[in-house]
């Protein structure tokens, strides 16, 4: 599902819900319409009678609505007027994930419907300590973590989005073009030129895409197109190690180049799914190495072009 | 484990501790403990972890905390590069 299947369909409808009993002094957590998070959220309070107020995320996860401003005040205010909230509870706070606050003021919450607002902790897991220990959350509560299984996580989410229908056409793209020859087209020419490059290609994908968030910590750089250069680097030049003298000297010099340029620019778009880069920085990032990608790319078309005509 | 630090020098977070009332929400917020408490008055312990998501500017009530919000994700940037928009994503 967070590979892409059927994500349409996991929309909750918003509104008001009951976990356990709750009564009219129960919690009242307020969270987004991604099934996923709800799924997350019954799970850890299962033990927990509280009321959930499910506002219209388009399925969307807190944080990314929340960043792009459909999880905002307006919209809690809206739900709490539409769920008649206000008498169906006696007291007058919503507990909001701390995710959801770069969309949600919580001052203007209570300005327009009379509820505080008081940010729980990051993760559903941490509530019912929480709730218990009378809404505090203490320092590790509040800190977002990237530690590596959720980065595995991650990995073939990225891996999947990369391998859309622009990829499969470049690949019989690839194909087609590589069986044109003198002599017509050939289907054992396509596989004998298009496959390399279709494999190198493969392989920075795995590079950027799946070494780069795993190894993420260990990389050197701040940079993930750097990273992502890196990871390419060490696996280009063990294929070329392993390949060997099957390969020419212009092939090599095509994989050396073309694969870190390739798998730098898929970890770049790893900055997207980690919750440590800021966009100054992705930006800042992207401006010095666009170039050296585009530069990098150029080498091993020309290479691979020239280990052609060598032969 | 090393530690995740992403790049630091562009960030364009900003507190003016003159106008801060000590409330406490942005140490509530961040996710990365840019902020703490001491002596009543908030203060920016860790600057170089902001991730510039902007919580901490919109639920601080007297404006002390100013940053250019948004999300790291270099094909929202992209996409703001080909549309001439504000970046946004697709996910």
């Amino acid at each position: 599902m967070r590979w892409g299947f059927g994500r349409e369909d996991y929309r909750v409808k918003p509104g008001l819900y009951g976990l356990g009993a709750p009564a009219a002094t129960s919690p009242v957590l307020v969270t987004g319409n991604y099934k996923l998070t709800l799924d997350q959220l019954r799970s850890s309070l299962d033990e927990v009678d509280a009321w959930l107020l499910v506002v219209d995320t388009r399925g969307i996860n807190v944080w990314c609505a929340a960043g792009k401003g459909t999880f905002c005040a307006d919209e809690v205010v809206r739900m709490v007027a539409e769920t008649r909230l206000a008498e169906v509870v006696e007291h007058r706070r919503l507990i909001l994930p701390q995710l959801s606050a770069p969309g949600v003021a919580a001052h203007k919450v209570k300005e327009a419907c009379g509820f505080r607002v008081t940010f729980g902790p990051v993760r559903a897991a941490d509530l019912p300590a929480f709730l218990a220990g009378g809404m505090k959350a203490d320092g590790e509560m509040r800190k977002v973590t990237f530690d590596l299984r959720e980065r595995a996580v991650l990995a073939p989410a990225e891996l999947t989005i990369a391998w859309d229908r622009r990829v499969l056409l470049a690949c019989a793209g690839i194909l087609v073009a590589s069986s044109i020859g003198a002599d017509g087209v050939s289907l054992s020419r396509a596989l004998r030129r298009g496959a390399p490059i279709i494999g190198a290609g493969a392989l920075a994908l795995v590079a950027g895409g799946g070494v780069t968030p795993l190894a993420l910590p260990w990389l050197p750089g701040r940079a993930f197109s750097l990273k992502g250069a890196v990871a390419g680097a060490v696996l280009a030049t063990a294929a070329t190690a392993m390949l060997g003298r099957r390969l020419s000297p212009a092939a090599k010099l095509a994989l050396l180049a073309g694969v870190p340029a390739v798998s730098s620019y898929a970890a770049m778009n790893f900055t997207g799914s980690s919750p440590i880069t800021s966009p100054s920085g992705v930006e800042l990032e992207m401006r010095r190495s666009l170039p050296w990608q585009g530069a990098a790319a150029a080498v091993a078309v020309g290479a691979w072009l020239a280990s052609r005509l060598g032969r | 484990m090393p530690s995740q630090r992403y790049i630091e020098e562009a960030i364009t977070l900003e507190f003016d501790v003159a106008l801060c009332n000590g409330c406490g929400l942005c140490v509530a917020v961040c996710p990365h403990a840019v902020f703490a408490i001491a002596n009543g008055r908030a203060a920016l312990v860790d600057r170089g972890a902001c991730m510039e998501c902007g919580a901490c500017a919109l639920n601080c009530v007297p404006g002390a905390i100013s940053v250019d919000p948004g999300v790291g994700c270099a094909q929202a940037i992209i996409n703001g590069w080909l549309t001439g928009s504000e970046p946004s994503c697709d996910c």
